[in-house]
């Protein structure tokens, strides 16, 4: 017993026996049964799931139907329709990642995490669960978007690669945005509050060229609106899907994914050992 | 029995734990000062304290999930800092709230935590399957978790803690009836008698006397960070008796001359509490004894210990059965 006598954790720690019971399975399994399990829960909240494949949709037909006629975007697009879309996608996955606040919030709520971490889960596979989960969620409310879109008269004039990139820009945007959303969710003290704090996702696309032409903005907001993560991200996939010349801004669109998720992720991991402590 | 045994089970399934000491918040309140246990291979323990005498930051230490500030603990013979992850891998822990998921099914629910622990496909569903049986949750596995009684959503707990470890493995169960009808306390002991009848070591926190002493070989009462006592519940129970005969008195004067032997004093009413074994002989003699002329009581009641009667008993120095004091010292406590 000599061995084990009172000693600060941290100064001579015993040393791990060689021989250990069973190796454990890897993050990447851990990610894939989080995912599988974030979208089985999520495809049970009908509720839920109908407002957020609904909503996107009804927002387009709001903005094209109530006040495009009012909104003058230039000579450069056919009908507002046109130039509406891609700031209704983003709109969308603004909404679709921030159902992950809730979700991650709910988990927090109860015993779950203690349950996984006891299965020796890590909290990353567990906010990536949540987050591939979203993603998915998400890319199937950006179909239905597209397909109404063609409906009412939107005519997308994408090369192949413009295709592949405008795929890559939404992609990244929706990943980010559920980062930062699974973050939000380890702040809030409950799923009520980290519904309300993601709301400054949902606004963002607003001051931003999605809606209506930043020159017509004051000059404050006009400067804002050219410079926040948003209006890259939508000047892409605009100029992209209508086949117009878009010089470095996906790159810089997906710079601009790049660098909120690494913040995303690098927040929400010391979030979790704060809350887990 | 076909239960997959994991390779490594045979390290000695022994609790130990040194010193451990654990504070929180600003400004900071000791919630465990130095507490040692050595629970042995095999056998059930019972940590048996009030709310807030840190019986669960106890548990989550040595379950890996907190760290203790200072001290040293093994479970199953790995470092809980050190070897966090083997430790986490021999252990099963069910906490005070049921850790599962309510929107998924019984049966998804175990499914999910072994390919957590890394089992295929297969044999998750069959692990699954087999521990749903054994918990007596075949015919709910495909109902949601959100439809299962108290007593049930317990069970699918101690199964999901299960799922992964070595048998016969380390059980921590914190609080596991706490808020449960008198039958899902019933079943739920069941399922604790049968993990320790396979060999399984268990240390459990209870709130009940009554619990520990059906479930437990050996008994720490934990008291504000501290190991109180700690001995069989057949040890502690005689420290205080393990029962109460309420006697209400007649006379002021009786009272006082019987106050010397009492555990429980009620000057208002008139009552003392006396320790007994409960049994009717002693019961018997003990009337006999006290009031031979069958004039100073005027009614009286027998009840068991209460866990306020041990620990009133053995953490203050309020009266103990063999030490008399007088009524006026410790008529409030």
């Amino acid at each position: 017993m000599s061995d084990t006598a009172v000693r600060h954790r941290g100064t001579d720690r015993l040393p791990e026996r060689a021989h250990t019971p069973g190796r454990g399975p890897g993050p990447f399994t851990h990610t894939a049964v989080m995912a599988a399990r974030a979208l089985r829960i999520s495809s049970r909240n009908i509720d839920a799931l109908i407002t957020s494949l609904a909503l996107p949709i009804m927002m387009m037909l709001i903005f094209v139907y109530f006040f495009g006629g009012a909104i003058d975007t230039g000579t450069d697009y056919d009908s507002y329709v046109m130039y509406v879309v891609p700031g209704v996608l983003l709109l969308s996955a603004g909404f679709g990642a921030a159902t992950t606040a809730t979700a991650v919030s709910e988990d927090m709520k109860g015993g779950i995490i203690d349950r996984f971490r006891s299965l020796d889960v890590g909290g990353t596979p567990v906010l990536a669960g949540h987050v591939a989960a979203s993603t998915v969620r998400n890319l199937c409310s950006t179909a239905l978007v597209f397909g109404v879109a063609l409906l009412i008269g939107f005519r997308p004039a994408a090369s192949w690669s413009g295709w592949l990139v405008v795929g890559a820009v939404l992609v990244a945007y929706i990943v980010a945005l559920s980062w930062i959303s699974a973050a939000i969710g380890l702040l809030a003290r409950t799923p009520e509050a980290a519904s309300g704090f993601t709301f400054f996702m949902s606004f963002l696309p607003y001051p931003s060229s999605a809606f209506v032409p930043t020159e017509n903005m004051p000059d404050w907001l006009h400067g804002f609106a050219d410079h926040q993560p948003i209006t890259p991200a939508i000047e892409s996939l605009r100029g992209l899907l209508l086949g117009q010349g878009v010089g470095n801004t996906p790159w810089i669109a997906l710079a601009w994914a790049a660098g909120m998720l690494a913040v995303a992720v690098g927040a929400s991991g010391t979030l979790f050992r704060i809350r887990t402590r | 029995m076909t239960d997959p045994i994991r390779p490594g089970g045979d390290s000695a399934a022994t609790i130990e734990a040194y010193g451990l000491t654990k504070s929180y918040g600003k400004p900071a309140v000791r919630v465990l000062d130095g507490i040692d246990l050595r629970i042995e291979r095999g056998t059930v323990f019972a940590l048996l304290g009030p709310n807030g005498a840190g019986k669960t930051t106890t548990v989550r230490i040595l379950a890996t999930l907190t760290e203790a500030d200072s001290g040293t603990a093994r479970v199953a013979g790995y470092d809980v800092v050190a070897g966090r992850s083997a430790v986490r891998r021999s252990i099963s822990l069910t906490g005070q709230f049921a850790a599962v998921d309510e929107t998924q099914t019984g049966e998804e629910n175990l499914r999910m935590m072994a390919r957590l622990t890394g089992q295929p496909r297969a044999a998750a569903r069959r692990r699954a399957a087999e521990l749903l049986e054994r918990f007596d949750l075949t015919a709910a596995a495909r109902r949601p978790v959100r439809t299962y009684s108290g007593g049930m959503r317990r069970r699918l707990d101690l199964a999901a803690g299960l799922v992964g470890s070595p048998e016969p493995g380390v059980f921590f169960l914190d609080e596991p009836t706490t808020g449960l009808d008198p039958r899902s306390r019933q079943e739920l002991w069941e399922a604790v008698r049968e993990l320790a009848a396979r060999g399984a070591t268990v240390l459990l926190t209870t709130q009940y006397l009554e619990e520990a002493d059906r479930l437990a070989g050996r008994i720490a009462l934990l008291n504000r960070g501290r190991i109180a006592a700690e001995g069989t519940a057949a040890d502690l129970k005689s420290r205080v008796g393990g029962h109460r005969l309420d006697l209400v008195l007649t006379s002021q004067e009786a009272y006082m001359k019987l106050a010397g032997r009492a555990v429980h004093h009620s000057p208002e009413t008139l009552t003392l509490g006396i320790p007994t074994d409960g049994s009717a002989a002693q019961v018997r003699a003990l009337l006999d004894e006290i009031d031979p002329a069958g004039r100073e009581i005027e009614r009286f009641g027998l009840h068991s210990v209460t866990l306020d009667d041990v620990f009133l008993a053995l953490t203050s120095n309020t009266p103990t059965p063999n030490a008399p004091t007088t009524p006026e010292a410790s008529a409030h406590v």
